[in-house]
Parts: C-alpha cells; sequence; structure tokens
C-alpha cells in the first residue's frame, strides 16, 4: 500500500516542480514590486503631505485589518465587475503586491523615524536638495533598522502565497491539495508540501536572525 | 460598476454574517485559549538547558513557522482521518490555528523573558531565591506585562488566519461572504461586508493593543524573526 503511494507521488513530481515554480514566481515577483511600491509608500508616509500620509495609513490599515484571503477574493471577484479582466495569476500578483507593500511601508516609515532629527537637520544645514538629504543621509540608515523585519516580511509573504490556490492557481499548496485526492495520505504529501516550503523560507529565517542579531551588536545592547 | 451595489441584499444576508461573526470571535477566543497553552509550554521546554526538551520545542517551533498556515491545515484536515481521527472541520480548525499561533506565543514569551534585565536575575539570585521562586515572584510578574501587547497582536494575527477555515467549509464570516456571493452572483456586497466585520474586530483589538501598552506603561519588546 505504502509502497504504491510512494510509486504514485514519485510519478507526480513533475505536478510538484510546477507547484514550486509557481510558488516562487508569484512569491519572487511580488516580493519585487511590493519592495518598490512598499519603499516609495513609506518615504512618502514620513515626508509626504500629511493628508498623504493619513491616506496611505488609512489604506495600510485596511489591508493589515482583513484577511488575506478576502482581500483576494475581492480582487479576483471585483475587478472584472468595474471592468478590468484579469486572470488568477495577475489577479494573485496584484493582491500579493499590495499586501507586501503596505507592510514594507510600515517598516520602511519606522526606519525612517527611527534616524535622529539632528542628522536630517545636519542635512539640512549642508545645504543637501530633499532628495540628497534622503538618499544619502536618511534612507542608509533607515535600512539598518528596516532590514532585520525586511527580510522576516519576505518570509510571510511566502507562505501567503499558499493562499492564492484559493482561486485555483496551481501552487505548491495547490499541488498538494490535488495530490491528495488520489493519493490519499495527507500526512504524507503535506509533509512533503511543507518541506518544499521548509526549504524556501527557512533560509531566509535564519538571514533574519543574523541581521537582528548584528544590529543589536552595533547598538551596544547584550545579546542574552 | 457597482451602480448595483445592493445594501437590500445585505441586509437579507444579515443574520447569516450575524451568525459568522459570532463564529470567527468564538473559534478565535478557543484557538487563543489552546495558542496561550501550547505556547507556554513550548516556550518553557525552549528554555531549559537540557536539549532533550529544548530541541524537540526549537525544531517544532522553527517547522511551524518556515511553513504556510493553509498547508498545516491541510495537513490536520487530509492526514488526521489517516491516524484513525476523524474530527468535525471546526475542530480540526482551531487545532490548526492553536497549534500555528502556539509556535509564534512561544517566541513572544520568550522574548518577554529574556527581555528582563540581567540584574533582576542576579539580584534574586543574590537573595537566595530558588528557581521556581526566581521565575514567579520576580521574572514572570514582569515578562507577563511586556507580553501583552504583542500577544494581542498575534491575537488580530489569528482572527485574520481564522479566515483560511472557510476552505475547510467552516461556517465563519468569510463562508458567509461566499455564501452570499456564489448564492447571489454578489462578491461585491458579500467580500465587502466580510471585510467591513473583520476591520471592527482588527480596530477593536488595535486600540486594546495600543491603550494596553500605555495602561502597563511597557516598552515594545523585540520578538526575533
Amino acid at each position: 500500500m505504502i509502497w504504491f503511494q510512494l510509486q504514485s507521488l514519485v510519478g507526480s513530481y513533475p505536478l510538484a516542480l510546477r507547484g514550486l515554480g509557481m510558488t516562487v514566481a508569484l512569491s519572487g515577483i511580488s516580493l519585487v514590486l511590493g519592495t518598490i511600491l512598499g519603499f516609495a509608500l513609506g518615504v512618502l508616509r514620513t515626508s509626504g503631505s500629511r493628508l498623504l500620509s493619513s491616506a496611505i495609513g488609512l489604506w495600510v490599515d485596511l489591508i493589515r485589518g482583513t484577511p488575506f484571503l478576502v482581500q483576494i477574493f475581492l480582487i479576483f471577484f471585483i475587478l472584472p465587475e468595474l471592468g478590468v479582466e484579469l486572470d488568477a495569476f495577475t489577479a494573485g500578483i496584484i493582491a500579493l503586491t499590495n499586501l507586501a507593500a503596505c507592510f514594507i511601508c510600515e517598516i520602511v516609515a519606522a526606519g525612517i523615524r527611527s534616524v535622529p532629527t539632528g542628522q536630517v537637520e545636519a542635512a539640512l544645514a549642508s545645504g543637501l536638495s530633499k532628495w540628497q538629504r534622503m538618499r544619502q543621509v536618511v534612507l542608509p540608515q533607515a535600512m539598518r533598522v528596516s532590514l532585520p523585519p525586511l527580510v522576516g516580511q519576505y518570509v510571510l509573504l511566502i507562505k501567503d502565497s499558499s493562499v492564492v490556490s484559493a482561486i485555483g492557481l496551481t501552487d505548491l499548496t495547490r499541488v498538494g491539495w490535488l495530490v491528495v485526492q488520489r493519493v490519499p495520505n495527507g500526512l504524507l504529501v503535506f509533509a512533503i508540501v511543507g518541506i518544499g516550503y521548509f526549504i524556501v523560507c527557512y533560509p531566509l529565517i535564519l538571514l533574519a536572525r543574523r541581521l537582528e542579531r548584528r544590529m543589536s551588536a552595533a547598538h551596544g545592547e547584550v545579546q542574552l | 460598476m457597482l451602480e448595483n451595489f445592493s445594501f437590500r441584499t445585505i441586509a437579507e444576508y444579515l443574520p447569516l454574517f450575524g451568525n459568522g461573526f459570532v463564529a470567527t470571535l468564538w473559534l478565535s477566543i478557543v484557538s487563543f485559549a489552546g495558542a496561550l497553552a501550547v505556547g507556554t509550554l513550548l516556550c518553557a521546554m525552549n528554555l531549559q538547558r537540557s536539549q532533550v526538551l529544548k530541541l524537540p520545542a526549537k525544531i517544532y517551533i522553527d517547522a511551524i513557522r518556515a511553513t504556510p498556515l493553509l498547508a498545516q491545515l491541510y495537513f490536520l484536515y487530509f492526514g488526521l482521518p489517516r491516524l484513525g481521527i476523524v474530527l468535525p472541520e471546526l475542530f480540526v480548525g482551531i487545532l490548526a490555528l492553536a497549534l500555528n499561533s502556539g509556535a509564534y506565543i512561544a517566541e513572544i514569551i520568550r522574548a518577554g523573558i529574556l527581555s528582563i534585565s540581567r540584574g533582576q536575575v542576579e539580584a534574586s539570585v543574590a537573595s537566595g531565591m530558588t528557581y521556581s521562586q526566581r521565575m514567579r515572584l520576580v521574572i514572570l510578574p514582569q515578562a507577563v506585562r511586556v507580553t501583552i501587547p504583542p500577544l494581542l497582536g498575534q491575537a488580530i494575527v489569528l482572527v485574520k488566519d481564522s479566515a483560511l477555515l472557510s476552505l475547510i467549509s467552516v461556517a465563519e464570516l468569510t463562508r458567509a461572504g461566499q455564501l452570499l456571493a456564489s448564492d447571489r452572483f454578489m462578491p461585491a456586497e458579500g467580500f465587502i461586508t466580510t471585510a467591513a466585520c473583520y476591520l471592527l474586530l482588527y480596530y477593536a483589538l488595535k486600540s486594546l493593543a495600543v491603550l494596553s501598552a500605555r495602561w502597563l506603561g511597557v516598552r515594545p519588546i523585540r520578538v526575533r524573526a
């Protein structure tokens, strides 16, 4: 019985590879887009007009306050009603990018706020333009604070990408769901799915911890 | 456009959403209580010096944190019957949420305990306290205070995560939205109402987290990645 199941599992490895590819593509694309958008939003959140800042804050709250599954359903089922034709993959990318951008926006904004005002004043006094100030003084220092949670956020993004299986995208989780219909051994099938995610996520978690340790050491904190 | 947005249909389905809201609320509370128990146990194991208990706890925490909740949910949903354990979907969902959040809570409690300054521990050692007295009288009373705001943060995550239970057809908030969406072909009405209900819970818990941090006068602790 177990032999038969293992054979059947080995037979579905092309499907598993496709699923892994889909997961990597989804998270990779939305990771890059979300980072760019998140940085832009984070900068606007701290240095834009007050109206713009609270508008971004409200949007971030709306996204952080609702389940990602509901956001995917909203995008996938409602955008077509508004006349935007989109397939499941595009909907998944939009939802994941938006989610990543909102969380990264807050991480970047917190990093920017952590830069002492003296630094900004010194940059002003040196006659740096607004853009120079941001790029050469504030952001490099903000990045030190933002980098560990940013990497942690990427792990969350990869894990959240599993939710897009709900709109029928054949990612790693969906492949597990499909395989388990033929090979009725949920423990085995989803253990393998879990290992797939673990291989991608665990190195990132270790990297985030390493960055955290380095940062707290640089700030003279005692590591317990 | 959405000019046909029908508040009347939402009103018609309001009892369904009411039931979903109550279901999400209480299943989150039960799961959170379970997660606190799991998290405390894991943290206690993780803080031991002997690897016999420490290693399994570390492996469990990392395994949970490096894999998606949905995969864990399906692992239990399709896996438990294999072991001869047949539970209703609701119990499987609560179990998955408690086991998942427990791993995150273990790290929050650990961060809380480690945030107590070394001097406190040394002072209680110098006062001749035993390990259990030290924990009970000095460290835990202080650690509990600092963990309350991040624990409320984890509660927010848990409430949102509970939406995934709709995928194994547990009747909760997201399921109510799905029903309205598929019965009447009104996804906008269904999912916007669902989102509004979650936002209600989110803002309530968020305000509680902010207020509790102020009342307790605690600084944020850093929970590791």
